[in-house]
């Protein structure tokens, strides 16, 4: 196996995925590593969803440059990705007189960012607008040009568009040490391989510090700083048809009420800085914080049809901006470190800068053709009875259905294993085609959904893992269990 | 895509859908089709092989399976066409329903009477907000019981159970006989939702503890589960701090509640009833919907399933009736849950009725040395005691046509009486 490529890019999260993808419409060659078991593994699965308009970020920080021109970006990459968007808007709203001031230096700010459209509303507009806020609010921004999107969606679209183009992925791997040898080139040794490459790529989200002072004189310093969900089911009728902020404070955007793009209602997230960034486990203290301020938005709350709770980790600087680009004093090492919110706005304009940055630094030139992305077919979830009828006459495997609170057939299923950078486990099924997403959460269709992954990957069924690793779903068979012989040890 | 036409269309063919179609057929109904999503007939049945089903019904006691396939062999008998494979997408209020199978493709069926026969789901972790990892090894009890008993397949084999619905206890001595360990099963009511009997023959005869009044407050484990922590309740079901006993398990089994499952229902215009989460309907078993009828578990959750048939013949009967001479005009008594009493079914009776009618319902709570009342106003219609109830065995009383000759109000109502 050749073990020398032109650039290594470390993480395959929105940012990792947006450089590769990015970077392979240049002459270069291009892997991307992964600790976890498949894309998006880290805060691009488990973040608010948010395509910010760019009115948060302090004029002049990195975070509001990327922010704007990433926003900018969206639609159009969306669409070309078939990935789920809508730009369905943004409150955030203001409960006193204290909040007004804040929501009218947000709209200064955000006109200083570029931001276009921003308005304060009065408390009438605005209950006629959301008729389900709590009346006890006094005025609101309003912010036209936010919007929603999937992030890890998004991801897996661009890794695959990459993967079209020549770049590999690898993943359960975990990078050990990295080093920066005379001849100017890298050397990364992983639990698995040692990988050398001209250029190096941080990405790295949680891990981007402790990679970056390994290579760097200029050490960084970088909180972990857990967000905790409520995610509920998408057959109620939503309270709102807008992303609902309240204002916010040192720790972040607050907890805000948000429709999905998929129908869902999102309640979060919450911000306590925890020591260890792979611990995204919910606790009862911070899922009851959520209801508490979630509550001040929504007065009608109710979690009755919560289909899951969840949490995601934001790579916080102490500086509170993000790092991107090269590297001052060490030439070769590129970086994007610290972008938490507003980063998955920002990830598509940093992977651009990023992959142009090291063309240069690499003098490649940009491919003359590209394999263009193939355009995904419409979710059978999505179809009309016409398009259903035909799917099911073109491919019978349509026409089993598979997950039924989402309705997910048997052909979305085997296509999300067969994707360029395809499905391994029951989670990375679920990203990619919503079967268990739903509201029975996977009691009806996790045994089919494993023993259709076994069948394609060819892994036996008690191999199969809910997401990588040692997360197996099954000891073993009945009869080796009997006999007191199981199992993984 | 061709549209197709019959009499009675019944949407599954578990105990409730089969018994349907039996009924429907036997009263005359020659034109009818069963569908069922999963590749046999026989519903949740097919994956409960241990046995105390139709005690009532065939005074024998057999398996899930076996319950099962005498509907079917008599189904088969009749000549009754049952789809397998096959899912239903949508019922509308006019009776087209659209369905898909791998085989037929997408098929538009049109019907005379509907009868709803979908069943219910299980409750999931996310319902219950228990916080923790979100880690492998959490299963609810019946997709646990559908790797061990149809895939031959073990979840694992250090084993705590949340709830005390009955698949959960059934799976504390299904997973204890193939070589796991059950460690506890933790139910967060003061009082077990399960059957007695099954409290006795898979908790108590193999020693695994039940705590009431406790519940899972905590999950631990990043791949795989590593444990559980378990607190104590107050009154108001809040964990009580110093009370966690912890346990380390590679195996939660959910078993808290199930759902009967009405999205389809939904979508055709039926009205939900907030208590039962299933149909508001008549003693015909017919919805606020004309022509459609709903029965099993789909309707209300039921304890056992001789009653699931006996509500199911009762059902397919009435949309025999239906197809032949359409919905019968009537004054409507409204059957209201009182004290002590949870979802009755029906919730609608109407008055010129010619047949005896049962009321079904849940106790709210454990009730001993009790009666059930039912009442018009101040006129008593029944009053009928027992020794126990509780919430995890359906209570039933039987309402005589005669009692809603002459009652003096356009309701009645159900209640619990302690003696």
């Amino acid at each position: 196996m050749n073990t020398t490529f032109d650039v290594l890019v470390i993480g395959s999260g929105i940012t990792g995925c947006a450089t590769a993808r990015a970077l392979s419409r240049y002459e270069t060659s291009v892997l991307v590593l992964d600790r976890g078991s498949d894309l998006a593994e880290g805060a691009t699965k488990a973040n608010s969803g948010i395509v910010h308009a760019g009115y948060d970020a302090v004029p002049g920080t990195k975070k509001a440059l990327y922010n704007v021109r990433g926003a900018n970006m969206y639609e159009a990459l969306a669409g070309e990705l078939g990935v789920p968007y809508r730009r369905c808007g943004a409150l955030v709203l203001a409960f006193d007189d204290a909040d007004r001031k804040t929501i009218e230096e947000l709209k200064t700010r955000g006109e200083t960012n570029g931001v276009t459209g921003l308005e304060i509303l009065d408390r009438d507009s605005l209950l006629k607008l959301e008729p389900n806020l709590n009346p006890e609010v006094v005025a609101a921004l309003w912010v036209p040009t936010s919007a929603i999107v999937s992030p890890y969606e998004m991801a897996f679209a661009l890794a695959d568009d990459a993967a079209l183009n020549g770049v590999q992925f690898r993943f359960d791997e975990e990078v050990l040490s990295v080093t920066r040898d005379p001849d100017g080139c890298f050397t990364v040794r992983t639990d698995r391989e040692t990988w050398r490459c001209r250029a190096l790529v941080n990405c790295s989200g949680s891990s981007g510090a402790d990679l970056h002072n390994q290579l760097s004189a200029r050490k960084l310093t970088m909180i972990h700083r857990r967000g905790q969900y409520y995610l509920l089911d998408r057959a109620m009728k939503q309270p709102f048809d807008r992303t609902v902020f309240q204002c916010p404070s040192a720790m972040g955007k607050g907890v805000l009420v948000s429709p999905t793009v998929h129908g869902n209602l999102l309640l979060g997230p919450t911000a306590e800085d925890i020591d260890d960034p792979l611990d995204t486990a919910t606790t009862a203290s911070g899922l009851s914080d959520i209801l508490k301020k979630a509550a001040r938005t929504w007065a009608g709350l109710t979690t009755r049809t919560n289909i899951t709770n969840f949490s995601g980790v934001r790579a916080h600087l102490t500086t509170d901006d993000f790092v991107v680009g090269p590297c001052e004093d060490c030439p070769g090492y590129f970086e994007a470190i610290g972008i938490e919110s507003p980063g998955l706005s920002s990830a598509p304009a940093i992977g651009l800068d990023l992959a142009e940055m090291i063309a240069g630094y690499l003098t490649v030139s940009r491919k003359e053709a590209i394999v263009p992305y193939p355009v995904p077919p419409v979710p059978f979830h999505d179809m009309t009875e016409e398009q259903r009828a035909q799917a099911v006459s073109a491919d019978p495997a349509y026409g089993n259905i598979i997950c039924r609170c989402e309705v997910v057939t048997e052909a979305e299923i085997r296509r999300a294993i067969r994707r360029p950078v395809g499905a391994r486990s029951v989670d990375g099924v679920k990203r990619r085609t919503r079967a268990g997403m739903g509201r029975c959460q996977g009691g009806f269709c996790l045994p089919r959904v494993a023993a259709i992954i076994s069948e394609e990957t060819g892994i036996p069924l008690k191999e199969v893992t809910k997401n990588g690793g040692k997360s197996y779903l099954l000891s073993d068979t009945v009869d080796v269990f009997l006999k007191g012989g199981h199992d993984h040890e | 895509m061709n549209d197709r036409f019959v009499d009675i269309l019944i949407i599954g063919a578990g105990p409730a859908g089969l018994a349907a179609a039996i009924s429907a057929k036997e009263n005359g109904i020659d034109s009818l089709l069963v569908l069922e999503r999963e590749k046999d007939a026989g519903g949740i049945l097919r994956q409960c092989i241990h046995n105390g089903f139709g005690l009532h019904r065939f005074k024998e006691e057999l398996t899930g399976p076996e319950y099962a396939q005498r509907d079917i062999d008599k189904a088969a008998e009749l000549g009754i066409e049952i789809e397998c494979s096959t899912t239903v997408l949508s019922v509308s209020p006019d009776h087209t329903v659209t369905c898909v199978s791998s085989s037929r493709g997408l098929q538009v069926i049109h019907a005379k009477a509907i009868v709803l026969a979908m069943g219910c789901r299980e409750r999931p972790r996310g319902a219950l907000c228990t916080p923790g990892t979100r880690c492998a090894g959490i299963y609810s009890a019946g997709t646990a019981q559908r790797f061990v008993n149809l895939e031959g397949l073990m979840p694992g084999k250090r084993v705590v159970i949340l709830g005390s619905g009955d698949i959960g206890l059934i799976m504390a001595r299904r997973m204890t006989l193939q070589g796991a360990k059950v460690l506890a099963c933790v139910e967060l009511m003061p009082y077990s939702s399960g059957l007695n009997r099954n409290i006795v023959q898979c908790l108590q005869d193999y020693d695994i503890p039940l705590y009431l009044s406790h519940t899972v407050t905590d999950i631990r484990g990043r791949e795989r589960l590593e444990g559980v922590t378990v607190s104590e309740v107050d009154e108001k079901r809040n964990p009580i701090p110093g009370t966690e006993i912890e346990f380390d398990c590679d195996t939660l089994l959910l078993s808290c509640g199930l759902i009967p499952e009405n999205e389809l229902s939904l979508g055709a215009g039926v009205e939900i009833s907030p208590a039962t989460s299933g149909a508001v309907v008549n003693e015909s078993f017919e919805t606020s919907v004309p022509g459609i009828f709903a029965c099993g578990n789909v309707l209300h959750v039921h304890d056992l399933v001789d009653h699931v048939s006996n509500e199911s013949f009762k059902a397919g009967a009435a949309a025999a009736a239906y197809v032949r001479n359409g919905t019968r005009r009537g004054s409507v008594i409204a059957v209201r849950d009182g004290e002590g009493v949870r979802g009755t079914v029906p919730q609608q009776i109407r008055s010129d009725t010619d047949q005896p009618v049962d009321l079904m319902f849940r106790p709210s709570a454990v009730f001993r040395n009790s009666s059930v009342v039912v009442e018009s106003g101040a006129q008593e219609l029944i009053r009928k005691k027992a020794m126990i109830f509780t919430p995890g065995e359906m209570a039933l009383v039987t309402l005589r046509p005669e009692m809603l000759k002459n009652i003096g109000s356009d309701s009645i109502t159900v209640r619990i009486e302690r003696n």
